[in-house]
């Protein structure tokens, strides 16, 4: 099938250095990867074309890049499976970190911000006589996380790191759970500390474009979420975050619902008290507007609230 | 056909005018709802943080009981159909994980099959009443008006416990609907990207860059008006949007709708039957664009 490539093309060298997008159009087999299609590009039509690849078998992470606006791997996309209706297919350098050249990015960040979460075993206690010894279920959890190539494709496509390049990002909070999950790791709660400062676990703004996009299964988001749990069972200091899912919780084990105005007072309280009062303009408008329920902007709990709360109760004796 | 209802927390507090105007149109679609009283909160995601698990047993009973009754569940919020579709997606892939939920609502009662569908509203319009039961409602096409679709991130990711993969067209949903009623639908980068809500009582700042961000490209684009199938995102699109805009020094105004407030637009229902000034982004500008139409079947 004819098939155009819309690439995005940039040169530091050339002045001036505009990025740009430039087309090219060739013959693609229905069993052909994007990562086939840009070296077949670079071996018969443009030689200036730069890209990064090396294992074309989504083992060595180097070939991510944004195909249709999406991150991912080019030598693991078929580019039948990427043709729009126009014949078209798109490709860019991935979001997040500066680009180099064309499609090459510079990964220095990304690799800072792993070492940040300082991503080797930290055993404490003595040392044992024989090996460190884990169950092979802790082990077996560990696998999907363990899988992460660091192709930085979660990062890439990072809403949270859109906004605020100080976030610690999804590749480097998995990397993190791996660790904090290996029973034979001993610093787990200073770990869980060091995530529950700004720019940590708890700027992830839970937008799934990480488990979206990783090629290869590692669910950051999922990893952070459990670092939430843990960081919330091991008592490290509360957060805004760490307050709105206790009352959050306590709300569902109260009402059976949410209540805003309680879940924003008992979140900010007194202790955020300026947070809470910058807030009431907003409420007040929203009051003139009606944009409160008929049965006021106190909610009562839902009928048979107690069959809930035995529910929480439940769980509550299993731990 | 006739589905469990659960119109989640957000439509029935701090969005009001979405529960209002889904009230308004669905009888003439051709829906018969049973709403779900007793049924509790999905967890939105919140509550998973602290207890996955427990999310995961509040929502099974929910499922059960719509098990139960034998129908299927329509939700109205992106946010409540994520959580629960993952929920499901949980149960229902892993038999010793369901089995062990079920070990817990058992003293209640209750067990869950692992049969119950649960569907967004925006889905059920794509797939019951689909392209011509959608054209066939409308009595006043929305023509010159250009709307930008804006999902939210759980009616897109992870595209597995959603169903894309059997369903498709659940990935354009918005867009197919929105153009089956007469709309100039505006393509925008942001529109399956997140409105920043769930950051917003952690990091406000970072939250309020992502309304802007947002707004503004789907102003860029030309957009009138934005869509969305989420209250959530409502509530921080059109409720934070002010903040926004005096946070990045902007001028947004725009226009945040409820989908079931365009349909019923379309259907020829008055403005205010549908919430419409019950926004805090005021749509009368829009209301006033389409102009003699909307104002000739209110007089
Ligand atoms: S879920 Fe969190 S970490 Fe993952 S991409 Fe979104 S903001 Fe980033
Ligand atoms: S988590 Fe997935 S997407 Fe992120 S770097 Fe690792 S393999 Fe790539
Ligand atoms: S997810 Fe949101 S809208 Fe849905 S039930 Fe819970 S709080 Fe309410
Ligand atoms: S866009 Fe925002 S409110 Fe909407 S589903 Fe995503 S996070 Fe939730
Ligand atoms: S070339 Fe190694 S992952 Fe694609």
């Amino acid at each position: 099938m004819l098939t155009t490539f819309r690439i995005r093309r940039f040169n530091p060298e050339t002045s001036p250095s505009m990025p740009y997008f430039q087309e090219y159009q060739l013959n693609m087999d229905r069993a052909d990867t994007v990562l086939d299609a840009l070296m077949h590009i670079r071996d018969t039509l443009d030689e200036s074309l730069t890209l990064r690849c090396s294992c074309r078998g989504a083992i060595c992470g180097s070939c991510g890049m944004r195909i249709n606006g999406h991150a991912a791997l080019a030598c693991k996309t078929k580019v039948q499976a990427m043709v729009s209706e126009r014949g078209v297919v798109q490709v860019e350098p991935m979001n997040n970190m500066p680009v180099i050249k064309d499609l090459v990015t510079d990964m220095a960040g990304f690799w800072d911000k792993v070492r940040q979460v300082q991503p080797w075993l930290q055993p404490a206690g003595p040392e044992p006589e024989g090996e460190y010894l884990a169950s092979s279920e802790s082990m077996n959890h560990l696998t999907g996380v363990m899988g992460c190539i660091m192709c930085g494709a979660c990062v890439s496509d990072c809403a949270a790191l859109e906004v605020d390049e100080r976030f610690v990002g999804p590749a480097a909070l998995a990397k993190a759970y791996r660790f904090v999950a290996d029973p034979r790791d001993g610093a787990g709660r200073s770990r869980l500390l060091a995530l529950n400062e700004p720019g940590g676990m708890w700027d992830c703004t839970r937008c799934m474009e990480c488990i979206e996009v990783c090629p290869k299964g590692v669910g950051p988001m999922d990893r952070i979420m459990s670092l939430r749990s843990r960081g919330i069972q091991a008592n490290v200091a509360s957060t805004c975050g760490s307050r709105h899912a206790e009352v959050f919780a306590d709300l569902i084990y109260q009402k059976g619902r949410l209540d805003e105005p309680m879940l924003a007072a008992r979140t900010f309280g007194l202790r955020n008290l300026s947070r809470l009062l910058s807030l009431l303009p907003m409420i007040f408008r929203a009051f003139v507007r009606g944009k409160v329920p008929k049965s006021g902007p106190l909610h009562r709990a839902i009928p048979g609230m107690e069959k809930i709360r035995r529910l929480f109760q439940r769980m509550e004796e299993r731990l | 056909m006739k589905f469990a209802f659960f119109p989640g927390c957000v439509s029935k507090g701090g969005c009001p005018e979405l529960y209002q105007s889904v009230m308004e149109v669905y009888p003439r679609l051709g829906l018969e709802l049973k709403e779900m009283t007793t049924a509790s909160c999905t967890g939105a995601g919140v509550l998973q943080e602290k207890d996955l698990k427990l999310g995961d047993v509040l929502n099974a009973r929910t499922f059960a009981l719509a098990e139960q009754s034998g129908l299927p569940i329509m939700t109205i919020c992106s946010t409540c159909q994520g959580v629960m579709s993952q929920a499901n997606h949980r149960l229902t892939t892993d038999p010793p994980y369901l089995a062990a939920v079920n070990e817990i609502l058992g003293e209640e009662g209750l067990t869950y099959r692992g049969t119950t569908q649960i569907r967004h509203f925006v889905w059920i319009l794509l797939e019951e009443l689909g392209e011509q039961g959608i054209r066939q409602q409308v009595r006043r096409p929305l023509k010159n008006l250009r709307a930008a679709p804006f999902y939210g991130c759980y009616l897109q990711r992870p595209s597995e416990a959603l169903g894309f993969q059997d369903q498709p067209e659940r990935a354009r949903s918005l867009e197919l609907i929105m153009s089956w009623l007469g709309l100039e639908v505006v393509d925008f980068p942001g529109k399956t990207r997140c409105c920043g809500f769930p950051l917003l009582t952690i990091n406000e700042k970072n939250s309020l860059r992502m309304v802007a961000s947002h707004t503004l490209d789907a102003k860029r684009h030309g957009a009138d008006i934005l869509v969305t199938p989420c209250p959530l995102c409502h509530l921080n699109l059109d409720g934070m949007q002010s903040r926004a805009a005096s946070q990045q020094q902007a001028d947004i105004d725009l226009p945040i709708w409820h989908l079931p407030q365009l349909l019923g637009l379309a259907m020829g229902m008055e403005a205010k039957r549908l919430g419409l000034t019950r926004h805090l982004v005021s749509t009368q500008g829009v209301l006033d664009k389409l102009g003699s139409a909307v104002a000739k079947i209110e007089a």
